[in-house]
């Protein structure tokens, strides 16, 4: 057995099959045959025999996929890697086996797998450890072809530390180190971890100079690094802001980047790099950079013109851009005619395309879905905060329409953009009241969160909460459909932000609702569940919570009803928050819930005959905080409270507890609202 | 009465005052326009620069330079619409044309401010709102709907009030029109836009004021950039213009071009080598290349008495049977010595201090003959008159005292190459006699073949040189500039080649020509792409 890596070619087929690749069988058996023979050339004993061969094996593959698989088949890459670390090869060898590796390279993404099985990379990285340049840039030329293909794990470019400081002192040496390395970069900078890597390698101040370097493709790369680089890093784009290029600040290159003369897509990547940087807050929203330059290239890159790839990009983009930010969602919103324009990216595939042209409807079906999703979220960005803006998405033709739809698209990303979308138009109490209902947006909505994935339901929950306000004609179908079992579910959820919609829209629900309602939330919940959501470790959680006892506990039957079946575990559950350690914004609410309690027929003797509650109540009636005070102050009137049975008891009680002196001291209060309240309850003593 | 009196005299420094600031924005103005608009040919088609008071409806008030309007109707109805045009049309040589109108004042409160921005053709009522009718276009600031020949608006843009700036480009390309709002493009308005549209406002509320900046001042939406992007696309358009089936005969006929052209103007050697690597015939003997080469080199060196001489000899009866030719020639002949650089006072040019010596006795020697020949030449010309003969004298008499001054200084090499004729008394009265000989032939010329002005203007020109103490910084000076001999130079040899039966331009020269021609002939039809295919920007 020789062993110097060579596998040998098997060809088993069974006998059922045999008749059926017959053909095949000879057509492979005659390529393979004139592929062997290059492949055996690798291993003829004169080195100069060996030379010539992989010459001749480069020129036999070049732009030819089945001579490349073929090879790759009957073993050429261990021989070819083996020849070209072997430090006994000569150099120029060397360099042809790099060159042929590359060509293999270029062919399918099977041959990058095979390649990438065979270990590749680690032997080229170890390559450009030589001194030769044309050895290194032909070894770079090969990596960049594997790095930059999908089916290459971008790890294992970081997989050995040294790698990565040697790749930029190899930066400068020549155009085609540049190009190749920074590419390699571009393809390969896909986390934060990786942003850090390359960051502390001084990788902005290394790539910096080359985006003014006289070479198209040089510039290019270089701009996608710090598209990639500075993407959320707040990091890079604090210190991308300082750079000087040729004593020129670097938001100004990525300016003229944008010229409308210049490739779209260094345009589209030069807008993303500042979009970048001023959503990580190094560049402000205001500056003209943005509003008159980087907003405008984004829209035209959503204009018609465009390829279907430019188009997604530039819309996702520009949502990105103008999220936070409701002037740049003005300007966007009358720049260019953008909100009809973005109808179009739903007319995809056009009826014509399926007619005249195959290849056409193949590419327009390919973009179909990321066309919509992109559509869909540049509609959220922009309508987030304006009621006009709103206005005039829901105005654009079939809007809603394609919005329902897109609630029940098979493709997970049109679903999440779609309702996202909704959520964001769902914020206009003038949509809920009209466009929503007509179109019943609700039924597709509850369908959608029945079973999806916890981002879709994130956004679908939080669209209902507006959906169950209390003047949204959607409430009353809603409710009807069963939803309560939902929403409680949700609030057993793993992820807060569920829990969070779950109690929210309970809450919303309970607002001014039927006692029916009520009862029906409590029973689906369980006084289990709901104590457990008073001791949530999300602040947020807890204070709809408590917002829901509070819009549970009100008017009078309703509260004496609850309080009467679940008052000992209320009261238990109010002891411990205003006893535990919370926000003031927790402890008001809770006094709120007290004073609630407070206002019930039967319900009042629950605090009447707790003396520890009352105590509480009296040391926030002389708390710090003007809110806790304005609230304890309202639970004790309504104790007091003239026209109710027992009036003169509760008063005589508190009196001897010394509320009145409080009560008194209360009237001098700086705050007007205190002292209003103060004096109001004193008069219940004096009627 | 002093009041008035001293209004007046402050009325007067402010107008001074604005002069100068006119002047300077003037300067901004042109610089401007003549960058955004290089392809228009304001002599042909003037560029709108402020509003018309002409071209106005009576309750349109126009002040600053005719730049700010003003509302001065009643503003109730519709009826009391007014509307101003720009003083000239939009030129389509600009390909792409672009104002902005600042508004200053929204108008007095309890109106709705009606107000439009935009285009109307020539004779479109000027009691209405931009828009309103045929060939008239507006977007209105109340409601920011656009209106396209319409009583009725579509929903457009945002409104716009005090503060605003709202832009309207033109495409003359594609016929569209966009408008923007503090810089921002609010995308295309109109589109199959009819040619010669003016700038035009409309305004019908009182109190309402608006400011046109026709590229006085730079403009907030960057309209250069949209420039360059049409650019890139024209010249795409013509880079991917496609030649089909023959591109195998369209690279030999660049090659023959190329080859003509190195073979006209006699670039033998270069010729040879180009021809021989791409395969080509030559039309003209090696020999009458060379032939021209030499007497184009002799005319561009400024040799040419030895130039005229040379081609009597190789080309015997060209000169007879052109006279205009041969008295373009001699007339330049006759600037060349007075350059000092013609070979005839060439030779008798020394350069010797004793030549310098006799200068202050010369002025006088020269003046009499040479006032002769100004006093011949008022014959023919009653323009001239005294003015130039005035001219004269007072120059010799400066001259004079030029000379001395020098004389006490060392010459350098600089100043004596300065000197008429060289320096060379000889070579001066050389000078003069071959301007007597060149007077009697323009006489001679007339006689036989009638006046020609062309022939009068260039030897008045040639002559106008003796005015001067110093022609080489005369108004007429750039005779003297070496520059000037290429055209005698090409127009000789077109000459030469003509009594050979070959092209007097080279087929490069007529391409270029005929593209430029094109060019203009498309500006003058409304096609405005021939803003961006200069054929300049494919000569380098």
């Amino acid at each position: 057995m020789r062993n110097d890596g060579r596998p040998i070619p098997t060809l088993e087929v069974s006998a059922a099959q045999q008749q059926i690749h017959l053909h095949t069988f000879f057509i492979l058996q005659e390529v393979t045959a004139t592929s062997r023979h290059y492949v055996d050339r690798l291993f003829d004993p004169d080195p100069q025999n060996v030379l010539q061969g992989v010459i001749d094996m480069k020129n036999a593959v070049i732009g030819n996929n089945k001579q490349k698989a073929n090879l790759i088949v009957l073993g050429a890459v261990p021989r070819l890697l083996y020849l070209l670390q072997q430090s006994s090869s000569s150099l120029e060898l060397r360099t042809e086996c790099a060159v042929v590796l590359g060509s293999l390279a270029m062919g399918t993404e099977n041959n990058i797998k095979s390649l990438v099985d065979c270990h590749i990379i680690p032997a080229l990285l170890q390559g450009l450890l030589c001194s030769d340049l044309i050895f290194i840039e032909a070894c770079l030329r090969c990596l960049r072809t594997v790095f930059i293909s999908p089916v290459t794990p971008v790890q294992l470019l970081y997989t050995d530390p040294t790698v990565i400081p040697h790749l930029m002192s190899l930066l400068s040496r020549s155009r085609h180190t540049k190009e190749y390395i920074t590419q390699i970069f571009a393809h390969c900078c896909k986390t934060p971890e990786h942003q850090t890597v390359l960051f502390n390698h001084s990788a902005i101040q290394n790539i910096a100079p080359l985006l003014i370097s006289p070479s198209d493709k040089v510039r290019m790369q270089a701009l996608k690094c710090f598209s990639v680089l500075a993407y959320e890093n707040t990091q890079v784009s604090m210190t991308l802001v300082n750079v000087l290029v040729d004593g020129e600040q670097l938001s100004q290159v990525f300016v003229r980047m944008m010229q409308r003369d210049k490739p779209i897509e260094m345009q589209l990547t030069a807008a993303k790099c500042l979009t970048y940087m001023c959503r990580a807050g190094a560049i402000r929203t205001d500056d003209n950079c943005i509003i008159l330059k980087t907003l405008p290239c984004l829209v035209r890159m959503c204009s018609k013109e465009r390829l279907l790839e430019e188009r997604v990009e530039g819309a996702e983009t520009l949502a990105y851009l103008m999220e936070p930010d409701v002037e740049l969602q003005r300007i966007a919103s009358f720049t260019d005619h953008l909100v009809s324009m973005l109808a179009d990216y739903f007319k995809y595939p056009s009826s014509v395309s399926a007619i005249t042209d195959i290849k056409r409807l193949d590419h327009d079906l390919k973009h179909a879905h990321e066309l919509r999703q992109a559509a869909f979220k540049l509609y959220a960005s922009l309508g987030s905060n304006d009621e006009d803006i709103r206005k005039k998405i829901t105005e654009t033709e079939n809007m809603m329409d394609r919005i329902v739809s897109g609630l029940s698209e098979s493709s997970i990303k049109v679903r999440l953009a779609a309702v996202r979308c909704l959520h964001s138009l769902s914020r206009s109490v003038q949509q809920l009241r009209t466009s929503f209902h007509d179109h019943a947006v609700w039924k597709p909505l509850m369908k959608l969160l029945q079973n999806a994935p916890d981002e879709v339901l994130v956004m679908a929950s939080s669209t209902l909460c507006n959906l169950l306000l209390e003047f949204s004609p959607s409430k009353e179908p809603i409710l009807d459909s069963g939803v309560i079992e939902l929403l409680c579910s949700l609030t057993q959820s793993d992820s807060p932000a569920l829990r969070v919609n779950g109690i929210w829209a309970l809450m919303n629900m309970a607002f001014q609702a039927d006692q029916k309602v009520k009862v029906e939330i409590v029973r689906a919940l369980g006084t289990e569940q709901l104590f457990r959501l008073l001791s949530d470790p999300d602040t947020n959680v807890l204070m709809k919570t408590l917002g829901l006892l509070r819009n549970l506990l009100s008017t009078r039957p309703h509260i004496d009803q609850i309080m009467s079946s679940h008052g000992k575990q209320i009261m238990q559950a109010v002891t411990l928050i205003l006893e535990g350690e919370h926000s003031i914004e927790v402890k008001e609410q809770t006094l709120c819930i007290l004073a609630n309690i407070a206002d019930g027929n039967t319900a009042k003797e629950l605090i009447m005959t707790n003396d520890d509650m009352l105590q509480k109540i009296k040391y926030y009636m002389g708390h710090s905080n003007v809110k806790l005070q304005l609230a304890a102050t309202f639970c004790i009137s309504n104790l007091i409270w003239n026209e109710e049975d027992g009036s003169q008891e509760r008063q005589d009680k508190l009196k001897d507890m010394g509320f009145v002196d409080i009560l008194h001291k209360l009237t001098q209060a700086s705050d007007p609202n205190l002292c209003d309240r103060a004096k109001t309850a004193m008069q219940q003593y004096l009627a | 009465m002093s009041g008035p009196s001293s209004g007046c005299g402050f009325l007067m420094s402010v107008v001074v005052h604005g002069d100068l600031a006119l002047n300077e924005q003037e300067k901004d103005l042109n610089q401007r326009l003549r960058r955004l608009y290089p392809a228009v040919n304001e002599e042909e088609t003037p560029l709108p620069r402020s509003w018309s008071p002409k071209d106005k409806f009576s309750y349109i008030g126009l002040s600053q330079n005719n730049l700010r309007v003003h509302y001065k109707g009643h503003g109730k109805t519709p009826k009391d619409a007014a509307s101003v045009r720009a003083t000239h049309p939009i030129p389509a040589a600009c390909g792409v044309y672009y104002f902005e109108v600042k508004i200053i004042s929204k108008g007095r409160d309890g109106y709705v401010k009606y107000m439009g921005i935009g285009l109307s053709a020539q004779g479109v009522n000027m009691n209405r709102l931009p828009g309103w009718d045929k060939h008239s276009y507006g977007y209105h600031g109340d409601d920011g709907h656009s209106f396209c020949s319409s009583g009725t608006g579509q929903p457009y843009g945002p409104t716009f009030t005090t503060g605003d700036v709202i832009g309207c480009c033109v495409n003359l390309i594609n016929n569209t029109c966009f408008y923007t709002k503090n810089g921002h493009s609010l995308g295309i308005a109109f589109t199959d836009l009819p040619p010669n549209l003016y700038p035009t406002v409309g305004l019908q509320t009182p109190g309402e004021v608006v400011d046109a900046n026709f590229g006085q001042h730079p403009f907030v939406f960057d309209i250069e950039d949209y420039m360059r992007e049409w650019r890139t696309k024209i010249q795409a358009q013509i880079d991917r213009f496609p030649i089909g089936e023959r591109e195998g005969e369209w690279q030999a006929m660049i090659q023959k071009m190329v080859a003509s052209y190195l073979v006209h103007h006699s670039y033998c050697a270069t010729a040879e080598v180009f021809a021989k690597s791409t395969d080509q015939a030559v039309h003209e003997e090696l020999a009458s290349i060379k032939n021209r080469q030499k007497i184009q080199k002799l005319v561009l060196s400024g040799r040419m008495g030895e130039a005229i001489e040379t081609t009597q000899q190789l080309y015997p009866s060209l000169l007879e049977l052109n006279p205009d030719l041969l008295f373009m020639l001699k007339v330049r002949q006759f600037i060349e010595m007075v350059n000092g650089t013609d070979s005839e006072v060439r030779c008798l040019g020394g350069r010797s201090p004793k030549s310098q010596d006799s200068y202050p006795g010369s002025p006088r020697l020269f003046n009499s003959p040479v006032h002769k020949v100004e006093m011949e030449v008022d014959h023919f010309s009653n323009g001239v008159s005294e003015s130039s003969s005035n001219g004269f004298l007072n120059g010799s008499s400066t001259h004079g005292i030029d000379l001395e001054e020098c004389d006490g200084d060392m010459v350098d090499s600089a100043q004596s190459k300065r000197q008429l004729c060289g320096g060379s008394q000889a070579a001066i009265e050389r000078m003069i006699q071959f301007g007597r000989e060149l007077q009697s032939m323009s006489e001679h010329l007339r006689r036989e073949r009638g006046k020609n002005s062309a022939n009068k203007k260039m030897l008045k020109d040639a002559f106008s040189l003796l005015a001067y103490s110093d022609p080489w910084i005369s108004p007429v000076g750039y005779q003297l500039d070496s520059i000037r001999r290429e055209p005698v130079c090409s127009t000789l040899n077109s000459a030469i080649l003509e009594t050979h039966n070959l092209p007097k331009q080279p087929p490069l020269a007529l391409a270029v020509g005929q593209a430029a021609q094109c060019l203009s002939l498309m500006a003058r039809t409304g096609s405005g792409s021939c803003a961006f295919a200069s054929v300049d920007d494919y000569l380098h």
